[in-house]
């Protein structure tokens, strides 16, 4: 059993703090992506757990055994670097099986797990060659080959594809997503790619300024973001989010944007906030489209009039920019038309799909 | 597209450089393997008329005739006192440079400027401090006192070439072997060593050849045949009013070869670049 478990985890380098006490348990076999921007201090906790960086407070545990203290090679950890970090003066079979070798494993069981591992990720016709003669993805898959070949407790992988061009990142993605169901292990993945962490992630957790700000499937983040920052850094394209001021209107409360459209508040969140009270309300584009370009089901909707600032044609849909409460927001038109800059459409604002914060905390009222 | 005329002009600008460069070793080499009357004849002899290993037999004292100058002994103190400070200076270079790369200190940046700048002192104008605090030591004229000189000329050269060859290696090579089971040291030893190898034996092979062809401050700090390196008992071939030129060239000869051979067994290090495709390119 491999489970990760960070206790009030701090880093700092001398008075500049970057990881603040992070709380996290990361179950047995579980694909925990660490996501946030830049500066955000998910690398720096990655290489924390590994080893490679100190702790400056609180406690690691992988297992049942408190690691703080002990070197890389102590914790049966294995790492995928962001630029591969592949030995260049050994061959991809000296590479794979440098781990092993540095175990003092005989030489049977070195060719027997360096060619199970090379068969796993397709390297069996590369493995005499140098760092030096592979492509992008190759070096990838060498890199997460002398991962597999030591069978170690968890994986950690440092922004593994993001020296690789659009496609090769798509294809490398589904091979870590099959790596892992193949070898069931621990993986902690850090990326700044929201793509990546939603597509790859059992859990989720986003970070920014050294802090945790979410932890959740991705389902659960995309659907029911805790504040403002997560809303908009998770999905693409990323959440509308507009000021608004909570006023009552024939009984119900609404949200008062400001350019004057009141939009209804969905009953749960209703509840959670007062006349007058400063908030954000937050919607994503598949939840605001043109009348007759969208899914809506029976939930109530808004019927808003809006000028296109500017079409996006993605093929199976289109994106529009338009206006609303003195933004620019972005709505999604389904099975579209070809529409024209400045074209007027009415557009359904799904109201049950609306998220509400807080203005002041940046927290959803529902939390 | 380039023209022929210019391919000559270019092919005779070589040639003359080359000339400048390879005719007085030519001219030394020549002069090893042929008689002082030759020498010494008027008008010049150009090519010489008759090959001869004389002037060898006599400097290794091989021939019957008596002849004073101790060229092996010189030779076993040139080796003593080059091969032992190459190697420390490269051992200390390799220490020094691997902690310029790779750690954070206090002072470092200022130590590294002061390291540098010793650079830019003329050995020679230290000569005289150095031979009046040697002299206190008991230094002159002993091997220590030489090595200790050419380790203090060389140490700064092997730090700055060799930490520049760590620092092209990616830090997370050495944290990707800690992390595949090595122990810092193992990780060096294993795979930062071998990538900064070139760069380590270029920082060899330019303290050896320093030490090697040293002359100045070794002529202020040997006497005898204690200490006296090759190139200042190429002195000993002068006399008040004579020279043996053929005797001093067929020394100059054995001071070349070794160096000449040593360049050549390194040359494939001196010239390897280094390949990082272990990493991003």
């Amino acid at each position: 059993m491999a489970e990760v478990r960070l206790e009030k985890l701090v880093k700092s380098y001398g008075k500049i703090g970057v990881v603040h006490g992070i709380d996290l348990t990361i179950a047995h076999n579980e694909f925990v992506v660490l996501v946030g921007p830049s500066g955000c201090g998910k690398s720096t906790t990655l290489r924390m757990i590994a080893g490679l960086e100190d702790i400056t407070g609180g406690t690691i545990s992988i297992g049942d055994r408190v690691v703080n203290d002990l070197p890389p090679r102590a914790r049966n950890i294995s790492m995928v670097f962001q630029n591969y970090a592949l030995y260049p003066h050994m061959t991809v079979k000296e590479n794979l099986g440098f781990s092993l070798k540095i175990a003092k494993q005989d030489a049977a069981t070195i060719e027997a797990r360096v060619a199970e591992a090379a068969e796993i990720l397709g390297l069996t016709p590369l493995l005499e060659r140098t760092p030096g003669e592979l492509s992008g993805g190759q070096r990838q898959r060498v890199a997460m080959g002398r991962s597999i070949v030591r069978h170690p407790d968890v994986f950690l992988f440092d922004e593994p594809l993001s020296n690789l061009d659009a496609k090769l990142r798509g294809q490398m993605r589904v091979e870590i997503k099959k790596l892992h169901q193949k070898v069931k292990t621990t993986i902690v993945y850090v990326t700044h790619d929201q793509v990546e962490a939603m597509t790859l992630a059992d859990r989720i957790v986003i970070m920014k300024d050294g802090h945790i700000e979410q932890v959740g499937t991705p389902a659960e983040v995309f659907e029911k973001p805790k504040n403002t920052f997560v809303a908009s850094f998770i999905g693409s394209p990323p959440m509308n989010l507009l000021d608004a001021t909570v006023a009552d209107e024939a009984g119900r409360k609404v949200a008062k944007l400001a350019d004057g459209v009141t939009l209804a508040l969905p009953a749960a969140a209703a509840e959670k906030v007062r006349d007058g009270q400063a908030i954000t309300v937050g919607f994503r584009a598949e939840a605001f489209s043109p009348v007759g370009y969208g899914l809506f089901g029976d939930s109530e909707v808004a019927t808003i009039e809006r000028t296109i600032i500017l079409p996006e044609p993605l093929g199976t849909e289109t994106l529009l920019y338009t206006e609303l409460g003195g933004k620019e927001v972005q709505g999604k038109m389904l099975n579209p038309r070809v529409v024209k800059p400045g074209e007027q459409l009415s557009f359904n604002l799904d109201l049950s799909r609306l998220h509400v914060f807080d203005k002041a905390s940046g927290m959803s009222v529902l939390v | 597209m380039e023209r022929s005329w210019q391919r000559w002009l270019i092919r005779f600008g070589i040639f003359i450089v080359m000339a400048i460069i390879c005719i007085p070793g030519l001219w030394i080499v020549m002069t090893a393997f042929r008689d002082n009357v030759e020498v010494m004849a008027r008008p010049p002899v150009w090519i010489p008329e008759r090959w001869t290993l004389d002037n060898f037999r006599a400097i290794l004292g091989l021939s019957e005739t008596q002849q004073g100058i101790p060229v092996i002994r010189y030779f076993l103190n040139s080796l003593v006192i080059s091969v032992t400070s190459t190697v420390l200076a490269v051992l200390i270079g390799m220490m020094g440079g691997y902690a310029f790369a790779r750690y954070r200190f206090k002072g470092k940046n200022v130590a590294f400027l002061w390291l540098m700048l010793s650079r830019t002192v003329p050995g020679i104008s230290l000569s005289l401090p150095v031979f009046i605090i040697w002299s206190r030591l008991g230094l002159i004229d002993t091997s220590i006192g030489v090595i200790l000189v050419y380790l203090a000329l060389n140490i700064p050269f092997t730090i700055w070439l060799i930490d520049g060859f760590f620092r092209q290696i990616p830090l997370s090579l050495s944290e990707a072997a800690q992390v595949d089971g090595c122990t810092r040291w193992q990780a060096f030893w294993k795979i930062e060593f071998p990538l900064a190898k070139s760069g380590i034996a270029s920082a060899g092979i330019f303290a050896f050849l320093t030490s090697w062809n040293e002359f100045a401050l070794a002529s202020q700090l040997t006497r005898t045949t204690a200490s006296k390196t090759l190139p200042v008992g190429l002195m000993d071939f002068t006399a008040q009013f004579t020279v043996d030129w053929t005797g001093m060239c067929a020394m100059a000869v054995i001071i070349i070869v070794p160096a000449l051979i040593l360049t050549f067994i390194v040359q494939k290090h001196l010239i390897a670049g280094l390949t990082f495709g272990g990493v991003k390119g």
